[in-house]
């Protein structure tokens, strides 16, 4: 799934030139603040059995409070994709407005 | 807080950070929406897949029952908060001058 999501969102980064992957600092300053809250969530979502992981079908690498390494990877990827799709939209949309333009 | 409600919550959570907190205002604006339907679009695959494989189950009693390609309508929520979260700072830190191009 993060492989898909990989495919699935990359090109945009040569084929539109959109830039996120070599912004690496306003990259962090966007991702992982979220993450850090996400990752809480996803925790608490573990320890309150509200959703399972099946352990046949993940590496078997676990971080800090049994998180699958998918999991970690998981809110890393997934914003980085969310990030190239917005920049692929102003590539394709410039006249459209963002909320950044000076 | 069954994951239904904490869903509805992190959804109102990520709308006033955006509105108030960041101040990038995206979700008023067609350029956000725009991209949050392609996005929404490929969530649901692989929404599929994780749920339709196994790979994520949910418990019964920490959601309504109501699923959407196989995922509970819950996760869907989840995303678009994730999400706004993150493109609300990335607008925000660009306003700021991070790294505008």
């Amino acid at each position: 799934m993060l492989g898909f999501t990989v495919v699935g969102s990359f090109w945009l980064e040569f084929i539109f030139k959109v830039g996120v992957l070599r912004r690496l600092k306003r990259v962090a300053l966007s991702i992982l603040p979220v993450a850090v809250i996400f990752l809480i969530w996803d925790y608490y979502a573990v320890a309150s059995g509200h959703w399972f992981f099946d352990e046949k079908q993940v590496v078997g690498i676990y971080g800090p409070a049994g998180v699958p390494l998918e999991e970690f990877l998981f809110f890393i990827i997934v914003p980085l994709a969310a990030l190239m799709t917005i920049e692929a939209v102003r590539a394709v949309k410039k006249h459209w407005k963002f909320g950044d333009e000076q | 807080m069954t994951y239904t409600q904490l869903a509805l919550t992190m959804t109102l959570v990520a709308i006033l950070f955006d509105l108030y907190g960041t101040r990038s205002k995206i979700v008023t604006r067609k350029s956000f929406w725009n991209a949050y339907g392609i996005m929404l679009f490929f969530q649901l695959i692989t929404n599929w897949w994780l749920t339709s494989r196994g790979i994520l189950t949910y418990a019964d009693d920490a959601i309504t029952g109501m699923r959407i390609a196989a995922a509970p309508v819950e996760d869907l929520f989840f995303g678009f908060a994730m999400i706004t979260m993150t493109i609300s700072l990335w607008i925000y830190w660009g306003k700021k001058g991070v790294q505008r191009n």
